[in-house]
């Protein structure tokens, strides 16, 4: 396995990122893990291939796209509107909404409706925003019992990792790995690497624990403003485990996964299924107005959902970066990246690993812990052709580089804009631009540089560290021409 | 301030002064509108539902009964769980089944968890209605039929009309006007539970039912 990201201590710290340095390491240690490549390789072309079996027909896809874009666009360009119109209708509907700037706010908030149901166990559906906020680690911190029930997550938690892919989260295991940990794990249980035993044996430990725990936890698909609805979508059935069998559920989203009507549902959950893991439509559609009625004879009977910013807001004020926003979070972008698929979901160190990592972690994080992220990429652009909301990801890239790069100014677009500014480079790249920029500078200047190349300096800043010197050449294309003539 | 205004003060701050325009839909949906007739949407459906390893058995409004205690016969199925108070919860009341005991739902879901979980061997439901594009059930939870019926149970039978059955979830949403009055939990159903977590390798019945088993009540009499 790759090298895993340490934890922190601090709660406040989304996940432990470490310095550039050690990105640099563990990217060293992916590409040089034979297991992991292959894991992955193997993977990747699978999932590829499956999304590649939904779509025979490209004009459906193109439209499918387009329309899928223009509601998250048209959800995004009224956040606000939609969000105050979801908390009426939420409440109406008898859920209590919540909100929370960070992630330090939302673990406080969920660990305060833990502690009014002296809660001793949190069952847990699949949710990226939970990790983002580090919330077992906030809840273990405070003595309660976080557990994941989605397969792929019980078995990250069991072997103390983090999800490396934002749905498959355990697809850098083998199947030998898993079982080798069930068997050191869980009482009971001898080595079998035989798939429907090993689910057979998840099952049967997870089912006493939704029997028994006291608060449901999920993360949301979609929530409709409209009607006050949270979507969720899953295959396995323990997202609607979680949010019907304990007598609370606790709901929490990041501020963008909002849509006004119910009928925007019917597109993105289509294009949402069939992107990510190449199914038509997953098993369960979950959709959840409210808590268990006068009348109604199961269903929790409390609903919680907790609204999370966390630098969502900042990436929503600029017109450009506000396309991160449409994400609806499929990972088809990290099946399609030639990036991930070599060094892994871990070796990023942030949460939401490859390209929407890299375009959402700096707005969470700031530039100043993520600014190498956007430079981890080849920009071959198969992230933005497959993006089922056509979020433009190698233009962010190439904007957050920038950003990243340019000189600290007084009305920063983002948190840590300038983080690796550096002079002397910044200062060749304004010299280049001055002489490219005026013939008859450039002229002279090339000129002179053909002259004198035998003095260029063998050490030339950070083009040195992994390539040779650069040196002008002897004659300038320009005299060449002219002989040819 | 409170976070929700502090919250909601950035956004508005940085909103886009006019909104986008509103997605149009129908130009997506509109031009790839089938003309199908009722047993085409049934075969679609079908094939579909059959796709996620459900079972399906066609039926009719006088024989389903009698089909459905010979299916729980033939999987062993010693308790059956069911919402009486509903049409077909009454035909199931006056139903002979040799060897299951049908067991009606009765109190809150505190009161049979343990039996639920760990002694009731299938659930049995009405569905509103199916998608044929994808091969989907749809429930809507009620007083009548709580929503883990279909849930904890490690077989869900789940009984329906084939005249329900529409071309798409758009559709759906559209024609019935979901929008005016969701229950508080509204479900799309595709199949058993399943998961490919361990190696892309799929497995049925990872944490809710192991089985799904769909009676089509097929009013024209095509019955098979």
């Amino acid at each position: 396995m790759s090298t895993q990201p340490q934890q922190q201590s601090s709660s406040s710290q989304p996940i432990a990122f470490v310095s550039a340095q050690a990105l640099r390491a563990r990217m060293h240690d992916a590409v040089n893990n034979p297991h992991l490549r292959q894991s992955f390789r193997g993977a990747m072309d699978f999932l590829m291939a499956k999304r590649a079996a939904q779509f025979p027909d490209q004009d459906e896809l193109d439209s499918l796209r387009a329309l899928s874009e223009g509601i998250r666009q048209y959800s995004l360009s009224r956040l606000p509107d939609l969000l105050e119109q979801l908390e009426a209708n939420l409440t109406r509907n008898g859920v209590k909404v919540h909100w929370a700037e960070t992630p330090d706010e939302a673990n406080a908030i969920m660990l305060d409706i833990a502690r009014r149901h002296s809660a001793k166990l949190i069952v847990k559906g699949k949710s990226m925003v939970s990790e983002e906020i580090e919330f077992n680690h906030a809840m273990e911190a405070a003595g309660v019992g976080a557990l994941e029930s989605d397969m792929g997550e019980y078995i990250v938690q069991l072997a103390g990792e983090k999800p490396s892919h934002i749905i498959m989260p355990a697809i850098h295991q083998t199947k030998q790995q898993i079982a080798k940990l069930f068997a050191e794990k869980i009482p009971g249980v001898d080595y079998t690497d035989n798939v429907d035993a090993l689910i057979r044996i998840g099952r049967n430990v997870l089912r006493d624990k939704f029997e028994s725990a006291d608060i449901g936890l999920s993360g949301v698909n979609f929530a409709v403003a409209e009607t006050g609805t949270l979507c969720l979508v899953e295959n396995e059935g323990n997202g609607r485990m979680c949010t019907t069998v304990p007598k609370v559920h606790i709901a929490i989203t990041g501020i963008e996964k909002i849509v006004e009507k119910l009928e925007h549902v019917a597109p993105l959950y289509s294009i949402l299924t069939r992107s990510a893991t190449g199914q038509a439509v997953s098993t369960y559609f979950n959709m959840i107005s409210g808590p268990r009625k006068a009348g109604d004879k199961d269903g929790p009977e409390e609903v919680h959902l907790v609204l999370l910013d966390n630098g969502r807001s900042q990436a929503y004020a600029d017109e450009q970066l506000r396309k991160t926003l449409q994400c609806i979070r499929c990972g088809a972008c990290m099946n399609h990246c030639p990036v991930y698929t070599r060094i892994g979901g871990h070796a990023y160190g942030t949460t939401y690993p490859g390209p929407i990592g890299k375009i959402i972690s700096p707005h969470m994080m700031g530039l100043e812990q993520t600014h190498l992220l956007p430079t981890a990429s080849s920009l071959c652009g198969a992230c933005g052709e497959v993006c089922p909301v056509k979020i433009p990801i190698p233009e962010l890239l190439i904007r957050l580089r920038g950003e990243a790069n340019s000189a600290p100014h007084a009305h920063p677009a983002m948190v840590g804009q300038g983080a690796a500014y550096d002079p002397k480079i910044s200062f060749v790249w304004r010299m280049w631009a001055r002489l490219y920029g005026r013939p008859a500078t450039y002229r002279a200047f090339s000129w002179l540089a053909t002259r004198f190349r035998a003095l260029t300096p063998r050490k030339q800043s950070g083009w040195t560290v992994a390539r040779t010197p650069l040196q002008p050449a002897p004659r300038r294309l320009r005299d060449m021409l002219k002989d040819r003539r | 301030m409170s976070a929700r205004d502090r919250i909601l003060a950035k956004l508005r701050a940085t909103q886009p002064a006019a909104p986008n325009a509103l997605p149009d839909l129908d130009a997506h949906y509109t031009p790839r509108v089938r003309g199908e007739t009722k047993a085409e949407r049934l075969a679609r459906f079908r094939n579909g539902i059959e796709g996620f390893h459900a079972e399906v058995h066609i039926s009719s409004e006088a024989d389903w009964p009698a089909l459905l205690a010979r299916l729980c016969a033939d999987k062993n199925v010693a308790t059956i769980l069911y919402g009486a108070d509903t049409p077909a919860g009454q035909r199931l009341d006056q139903a002979a089944f040799p060897a299951t005991t049908l067991r009606p739902w009765t109190g809150q879901v505190e009161d049979l968890k343990a039996d639920l979980f760990h002694r009731v061997d299938a659930g049995f439901t009405q569905t509103r209605g199916a998608i044929a594009e994808t091969g989907t059930l749809m429930l809507w939870s009620s007083e009548a039929e709580p929503r883990t019926l279909s849930l904890v149970p490690p077989i869900h039978f789940a009984l329906l009309d084939a005249a329900t059955i529409q071309p798409t979830f758009f559709d759906v949403l559209r024609t019935e006007n979901w929008a005016a009055g969701l229950p508080t939990n509204a479900l799309l159903i595709s199949g058993p539970s399943k998961t490919a977590d361990i190696q892309q390798t799929l497995a049925y019945g990872a944490h809710g039912p192991k089985e799904l088993v769909v009676i089509v009540i097929n009013a024209e009499g095509d019955a098979q």
